[in-house]
Protein backbone atom coordinates (compact mmCIF):
# COMPACT_ATOMS: atom_id res chain seq x y z
CA UNK A 1 0.00 0.00 0.00
CA UNK A 2 2.43 2.11 0.98
CA UNK A 3 4.77 1.89 -2.84
CA UNK A 4 0.97 2.51 -4.13
CA UNK A 5 0.44 5.98 -2.30
CA UNK A 6 4.13 6.65 -3.32
CA UNK A 7 3.91 6.30 -6.93
CA UNK A 8 0.79 7.83 -7.14
CA UNK A 9 0.87 10.38 -5.42
CA UNK A 10 4.26 11.09 -7.47
CA UNK A 11 3.26 10.49 -10.69
CA UNK A 12 0.10 13.11 -9.64
CA UNK A 13 2.71 15.29 -8.34
CA UNK A 14 4.56 15.33 -11.94
CA UNK A 15 0.87 15.81 -14.33
CA UNK A 16 0.14 18.44 -11.82
CA UNK A 17 3.28 20.18 -12.72
CA UNK A 18 2.99 19.58 -16.49
CA UNK A 19 -0.88 20.11 -16.90
CA UNK A 20 0.88 23.60 -15.31
CA UNK A 21 2.90 24.05 -18.08
CA UNK A 22 0.42 22.81 -20.69
CA UNK A 23 -2.90 24.57 -20.78
CA UNK A 24 -3.51 27.80 -21.45
CA UNK A 25 -3.48 30.17 -18.18
CA UNK A 26 -7.16 30.97 -19.17
CA UNK A 27 -8.49 27.79 -18.09
CA UNK A 28 -7.22 28.12 -14.23
CA UNK A 29 -8.09 32.09 -14.74
CA UNK A 30 -11.48 31.82 -12.11
CA UNK A 31 -10.39 34.35 -9.66
CA UNK A 32 -11.77 32.52 -6.82
CA UNK A 33 -10.24 29.10 -7.84
CA UNK A 34 -6.35 31.27 -8.06
CA UNK A 35 -7.19 32.74 -4.76
CA UNK A 36 -7.90 29.02 -3.04
CA UNK A 37 -5.07 27.83 -4.54
CA UNK A 38 -2.55 30.56 -3.12
CA UNK A 39 -4.40 29.49 0.25
CA UNK A 40 -3.93 25.77 0.41
CA UNK A 41 -0.51 25.75 0.83
CA UNK A 42 -0.57 27.44 4.04
CA UNK A 43 -3.78 26.09 5.39
CA UNK A 44 -1.99 22.51 4.95
CA UNK A 45 1.34 23.14 6.24
CA UNK A 46 -0.58 25.05 9.58
CA UNK A 47 -2.69 21.90 10.15
CA UNK A 48 0.36 19.40 9.35
CA UNK A 49 1.89 21.25 12.12
CA UNK A 50 -0.49 21.14 14.44
CA UNK A 51 -1.11 17.43 14.16
CA UNK A 52 2.63 16.36 13.98
CA UNK A 53 3.15 18.40 17.29
CA UNK A 54 0.12 17.70 19.28
CA UNK A 55 -1.84 14.61 18.39
CA UNK A 56 -1.55 11.61 20.72
CA UNK A 57 0.19 8.96 18.99
CA UNK A 58 -2.54 6.65 20.04
CA UNK A 59 -4.81 8.69 18.07
CA UNK A 60 -7.83 10.59 18.46
CA UNK A 61 -6.83 12.90 21.64
CA UNK A 62 -4.07 15.97 21.73
CA UNK A 63 -1.12 16.27 24.14
CA UNK A 64 1.12 18.36 24.89
CA UNK A 65 4.93 16.46 25.29
CA UNK A 66 8.83 17.34 24.18
CA UNK A 67 7.41 18.11 20.66
CA UNK A 68 6.12 21.08 21.81
CA UNK A 69 9.28 22.51 23.23
CA UNK A 70 10.81 21.06 19.96
CA UNK A 71 8.66 23.69 18.19
CA UNK A 72 9.05 26.58 20.04
CA UNK A 73 12.99 25.91 19.77
CA UNK A 74 12.21 26.03 16.06
CA UNK A 75 10.26 29.27 16.37
CA UNK A 76 13.00 30.81 17.95
CA UNK A 77 15.63 29.65 15.32
CA UNK A 78 13.18 31.02 12.73
CA UNK A 79 13.24 34.10 14.32
CA UNK A 80 16.76 33.91 14.31
CA UNK A 81 16.90 33.28 10.41
CA UNK A 82 18.82 30.41 11.24
CA UNK A 83 18.79 28.25 7.57
CA UNK A 84 16.03 25.36 7.35
CA UNK A 85 18.36 22.38 8.34
CA UNK A 86 19.51 24.05 11.30
CA UNK A 87 15.94 24.55 12.60
CA UNK A 88 15.01 21.15 11.48
CA UNK A 89 17.85 19.03 13.37
CA UNK A 90 18.03 21.95 15.93
CA UNK A 91 14.51 21.42 17.00
CA UNK A 92 15.37 16.99 17.04
CA UNK A 93 18.46 17.81 19.24
CA UNK A 94 16.31 19.72 21.44
CA UNK A 95 13.20 16.75 21.46
CA UNK A 96 15.76 14.19 22.20
CA UNK A 97 17.56 16.37 25.34
CA UNK A 98 14.54 16.71 26.94
CA UNK A 99 13.41 12.95 26.28
CA UNK A 100 16.84 12.42 28.09
CA UNK A 101 15.78 14.37 31.18
CA UNK B 1 26.89 44.70 -17.28
CA UNK B 2 27.52 42.73 -20.68
CA UNK B 3 25.22 39.86 -21.69
CA UNK B 4 27.99 37.25 -20.57
CA UNK B 5 28.21 39.01 -16.87
CA UNK B 6 24.47 39.08 -16.73
CA UNK B 7 24.01 35.31 -17.62
CA UNK B 8 26.79 34.75 -15.02
CA UNK B 9 24.87 36.73 -12.26
CA UNK B 10 21.99 34.36 -13.02
CA UNK B 11 23.97 31.23 -12.63
CA UNK B 12 25.46 32.09 -9.65
CA UNK B 13 22.29 33.17 -7.89
CA UNK B 14 21.26 30.31 -8.42
CA UNK B 15 23.58 27.79 -7.51
CA UNK B 16 23.48 29.75 -4.34
CA UNK B 17 19.46 29.31 -3.75
CA UNK B 18 20.23 25.39 -5.30
CA UNK B 19 22.92 24.43 -2.98
CA UNK B 20 20.88 25.72 0.02
CA UNK B 21 17.84 23.95 -0.92
CA UNK B 22 19.14 20.57 -2.35
CA UNK B 23 20.95 20.05 1.36
CA UNK B 24 17.18 19.92 2.76
CA UNK B 25 17.22 16.18 1.12
CA UNK B 26 19.33 15.25 4.30
CA UNK B 27 16.06 15.55 6.96
CA UNK B 28 13.48 14.72 4.49
CA UNK B 29 15.51 11.04 4.10
CA UNK B 30 15.95 10.75 7.70
CA UNK B 31 12.56 11.79 8.25
CA UNK B 32 11.32 9.45 5.51
CA UNK B 33 12.66 6.23 7.23
CA UNK B 34 11.53 7.77 10.83
CA UNK B 35 8.53 7.52 9.46
CA UNK B 36 8.10 3.84 8.38
CA UNK B 37 9.04 4.29 4.96
CA UNK B 38 12.44 1.98 4.01
CA UNK B 39 15.21 3.64 1.85
CA UNK B 40 14.03 2.80 -1.49
CA UNK B 41 10.17 4.02 -0.54
CA UNK B 42 11.70 7.65 0.34
CA UNK B 43 14.17 7.90 -2.76
CA UNK B 44 11.32 7.22 -4.69
CA UNK B 45 9.34 9.92 -3.58
CA UNK B 46 12.75 12.46 -3.83
CA UNK B 47 13.01 10.83 -7.90
CA UNK B 48 9.27 11.34 -9.19
CA UNK B 49 7.59 13.46 -6.64
CA UNK B 50 10.17 15.92 -6.45
CA UNK B 51 8.40 18.83 -4.71
CA UNK B 52 8.91 19.35 -0.66
CA UNK B 53 6.42 19.93 0.73
CA UNK B 54 4.41 17.74 -0.81
CA UNK B 55 7.04 14.61 0.48
CA UNK B 56 7.27 15.66 4.14
CA UNK B 57 3.39 15.86 4.01
CA UNK B 58 2.90 12.06 2.58
CA UNK B 59 5.85 10.91 5.05
CA UNK B 60 4.18 13.29 7.96
CA UNK B 61 0.61 11.38 7.48
CA UNK B 62 2.02 8.02 7.59
CA UNK B 63 4.28 8.19 10.32
CA UNK B 64 1.87 10.04 12.72
CA UNK B 65 -0.42 7.00 11.86
CA UNK B 66 -2.54 8.54 8.63
CA UNK B 67 -3.65 5.63 5.84
CA UNK B 68 -1.54 5.78 2.61
CA UNK B 69 -4.69 7.34 0.93
CA UNK B 70 -4.93 10.32 2.92
CA UNK B 71 -1.29 10.93 2.91
CA UNK B 72 -1.51 11.06 -0.92
CA UNK B 73 -4.64 13.26 -1.01
CA UNK B 74 -2.63 15.65 1.13
CA UNK B 75 0.65 15.56 -1.12
CA UNK B 76 -1.49 15.95 -4.16
CA UNK B 77 -3.77 19.16 -2.72
CA UNK B 78 -0.12 20.48 -1.74
CA UNK B 79 1.56 19.96 -5.41
CA UNK B 80 -1.10 21.64 -6.71
CA UNK B 81 0.29 24.93 -6.27
CA UNK B 82 3.21 23.86 -8.79
CA UNK B 83 0.27 23.77 -11.19
CA UNK B 84 -0.23 27.79 -10.55
CA UNK B 85 3.87 27.92 -11.50
CA UNK B 86 3.37 26.33 -14.49
CA UNK B 87 0.70 28.70 -15.86
CA UNK B 88 3.16 31.70 -14.76
CA UNK B 89 6.13 29.76 -16.20
CA UNK B 90 4.76 28.74 -19.48
CA UNK B 91 4.95 31.25 -21.63
CA UNK B 92 8.36 32.58 -20.25
CA UNK B 93 10.06 29.28 -20.74
CA UNK B 94 8.32 28.42 -24.02
CA UNK B 95 9.23 24.54 -23.90
CA UNK B 96 7.49 22.38 -25.87
CA UNK B 97 7.81 18.91 -26.93
CA UNK B 98 10.29 16.37 -24.82
CA UNK B 99 11.85 19.35 -23.30
CA UNK B 100 8.45 20.63 -21.67
CA UNK B 101 7.78 16.88 -20.50
CA UNK B 102 11.79 17.19 -18.81
CA UNK B 103 11.40 20.83 -17.81
CA UNK B 104 8.32 19.82 -15.57
CA UNK B 105 9.92 17.55 -13.02
CA UNK B 106 12.03 20.29 -11.83
CA UNK B 107 8.91 23.01 -11.96
CA UNK B 108 9.12 23.67 -8.10
CA UNK B 109 9.19 26.56 -5.59
CA UNK B 110 12.69 27.79 -6.41
CA UNK B 111 13.20 27.33 -10.18
CA UNK B 112 10.48 29.32 -10.64
CA UNK B 113 11.80 31.64 -8.32
CA UNK B 114 14.21 32.01 -9.64
CA UNK B 115 13.46 32.34 -13.16
CA UNK B 116 9.86 34.20 -13.06
CA UNK B 117 11.68 37.86 -12.36
CA UNK B 118 13.96 37.78 -15.44
CA UNK B 119 13.67 39.70 -18.54
CA UNK B 120 14.07 37.46 -21.24
CA UNK B 121 13.81 34.03 -22.56
CA UNK B 122 17.05 32.57 -22.36
CA UNK B 123 17.66 34.10 -19.03
CA UNK B 124 14.78 32.71 -17.87
CA UNK B 125 15.83 29.53 -19.38
CA UNK B 126 18.96 29.46 -17.62
CA UNK B 127 17.51 30.57 -13.88
CA UNK B 128 15.49 27.69 -14.31
CA UNK B 129 17.37 25.06 -16.03
CA UNK B 130 20.38 25.50 -13.10
CA UNK B 131 18.25 26.25 -9.94
CA UNK B 132 16.09 23.14 -10.99
CA UNK B 133 18.56 20.43 -12.13
CA UNK B 134 20.81 21.23 -9.18
CA UNK B 135 18.58 21.16 -7.12
CA UNK B 136 17.50 17.40 -8.74
CA UNK B 137 20.99 16.30 -8.42
CA UNK B 138 21.30 17.08 -4.50
CA UNK B 139 17.92 16.75 -3.67
CA UNK B 140 17.99 13.20 -4.57
CA UNK B 141 21.62 12.35 -3.28
CA UNK B 142 21.09 13.93 -0.08
CA UNK B 143 17.81 11.74 0.82
CA UNK B 144 19.93 8.69 -0.41
CA UNK B 145 22.52 10.29 2.75
CA UNK B 146 19.90 10.76 5.05
CA UNK B 147 17.56 7.82 4.74
CA UNK B 148 20.39 5.70 5.05
CA UNK B 149 21.80 7.37 8.06
CA UNK B 150 18.66 7.73 9.74
CA UNK B 151 18.02 4.20 9.08
CA UNK B 152 21.53 3.41 11.14
CA UNK B 153 20.91 5.78 13.50
CA UNK B 154 18.62 3.61 15.36
CA UNK B 155 15.43 4.24 17.40
CA UNK B 156 14.25 7.67 15.88
CA UNK B 157 11.94 8.76 18.78
CA UNK B 158 15.67 8.66 20.59
CA UNK B 159 16.97 10.94 18.22
CA UNK B 160 13.71 13.58 18.36
CA UNK B 161 13.42 12.71 14.73
CA UNK B 162 9.57 12.58 14.94
CA UNK B 163 9.70 15.96 16.61
CA UNK B 164 11.67 17.57 13.99
CA UNK B 165 8.80 16.83 11.48
CA UNK B 166 6.64 19.59 12.88
CA UNK B 167 9.97 21.47 12.90
CA UNK B 168 10.12 20.89 8.78
CA UNK B 169 6.64 21.90 8.38
CA UNK B 170 6.58 25.03 10.06
CA UNK B 171 10.28 26.14 8.27
CA UNK B 172 7.91 25.65 4.77
CA UNK B 173 5.14 27.66 6.16
CA UNK B 174 7.15 30.37 7.67
CA UNK B 175 8.23 32.56 4.70
CA UNK B 176 4.77 32.20 3.31
CA UNK B 177 2.74 33.67 5.99
CA UNK B 178 3.65 37.30 4.02
CA UNK B 179 -0.19 38.95 4.19
CA UNK B 180 -2.50 39.13 6.82
CA UNK B 181 -5.60 36.57 4.75
CA UNK B 182 -2.59 34.37 4.82
CA UNK B 183 -1.71 34.60 8.79
CA UNK B 184 -5.64 34.59 9.49
CA UNK B 185 -5.64 31.08 7.16
CA UNK B 186 -3.12 29.65 9.13
CA UNK B 187 -3.74 29.96 12.47
CA UNK B 188 -7.52 29.34 11.18
CA UNK B 189 -6.37 25.67 9.80
CA UNK B 190 -3.91 24.89 12.74
CA UNK B 191 -7.13 25.21 14.97
CA UNK B 192 -9.52 23.09 12.86
CA UNK B 193 -7.17 20.43 12.24
CA UNK B 194 -6.53 20.63 16.00
CA UNK B 195 -10.51 20.14 16.62
CA UNK B 196 -10.25 17.50 13.97
CA UNK B 197 -7.73 15.41 15.37
CA UNK B 198 -10.54 14.36 18.41
CA UNK B 199 -13.06 13.14 16.26
CA UNK B 200 -11.77 12.01 12.88
CA UNK B 201 -9.01 9.01 11.98
CA UNK B 202 -5.25 10.09 11.84
CA UNK B 203 -4.62 12.01 8.41
CA UNK B 204 -8.29 13.70 7.84
CA UNK B 205 -7.75 16.54 9.97
CA UNK B 206 -5.37 18.19 7.58
CA UNK B 207 -7.41 17.62 4.52
CA UNK B 208 -10.61 18.82 6.81
CA UNK B 209 -8.25 21.87 7.51
CA UNK B 210 -8.06 22.45 3.23
CA UNK B 211 -11.27 23.50 3.82
CA UNK B 212 -10.65 26.54 5.21
CA UNK B 213 -8.84 27.58 2.49
CA UNK B 214 -11.88 27.25 0.56
CA UNK B 215 -13.78 29.69 2.81
CA UNK B 216 -11.35 32.09 3.54
CA UNK B 217 -10.85 32.87 -0.16
CA UNK B 218 -14.89 32.77 -0.38
CA UNK B 219 -15.47 35.25 2.39
CA UNK B 220 -12.15 37.54 3.08
CA UNK B 221 -12.18 40.76 1.40
CA UNK B 222 -10.30 40.51 -2.22
CA UNK B 223 -7.67 42.38 -2.48
CA UNK B 224 -6.06 43.29 -6.12
CA UNK B 225 -3.51 40.62 -6.58
CA UNK B 226 0.10 41.82 -7.25
CA UNK B 227 1.01 39.54 -10.39
CA UNK B 228 4.52 39.79 -8.61
CA UNK B 229 4.02 37.89 -5.56
CA UNK B 230 6.58 35.46 -4.62
CA UNK B 231 6.09 31.97 -5.55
Amino acid sequence: MIWWAVLGAGIGCYLLKLVGLSVPARVLGNPLVARIADLIPVALLAALVTVQVLAAPEGRALTLDGRVLALGVAVLLLLARAPFLVVVFGSAVAAALVRLL
Amino acid sequence: MSGEEVRRAVVRDSLGVAIATGTYGLSFGAVGVASGLDVAQTCALSLVMFTGASQFALVGVLGSGGTPLAGALTALLLGTRNTLYGLRMAPLLGYRGWRRLAAAQVLIDESTAMSVTRPDRSLARTGFLTTGLTIFALWNLTTLVGAVAGEQLGDPKDLGLDAAVGAAFLALLWPRLSTPVLRVTAVLAALVAAGAVTVTPAGVPVLVAAGVAVLVAALAPRPARQPEDAP
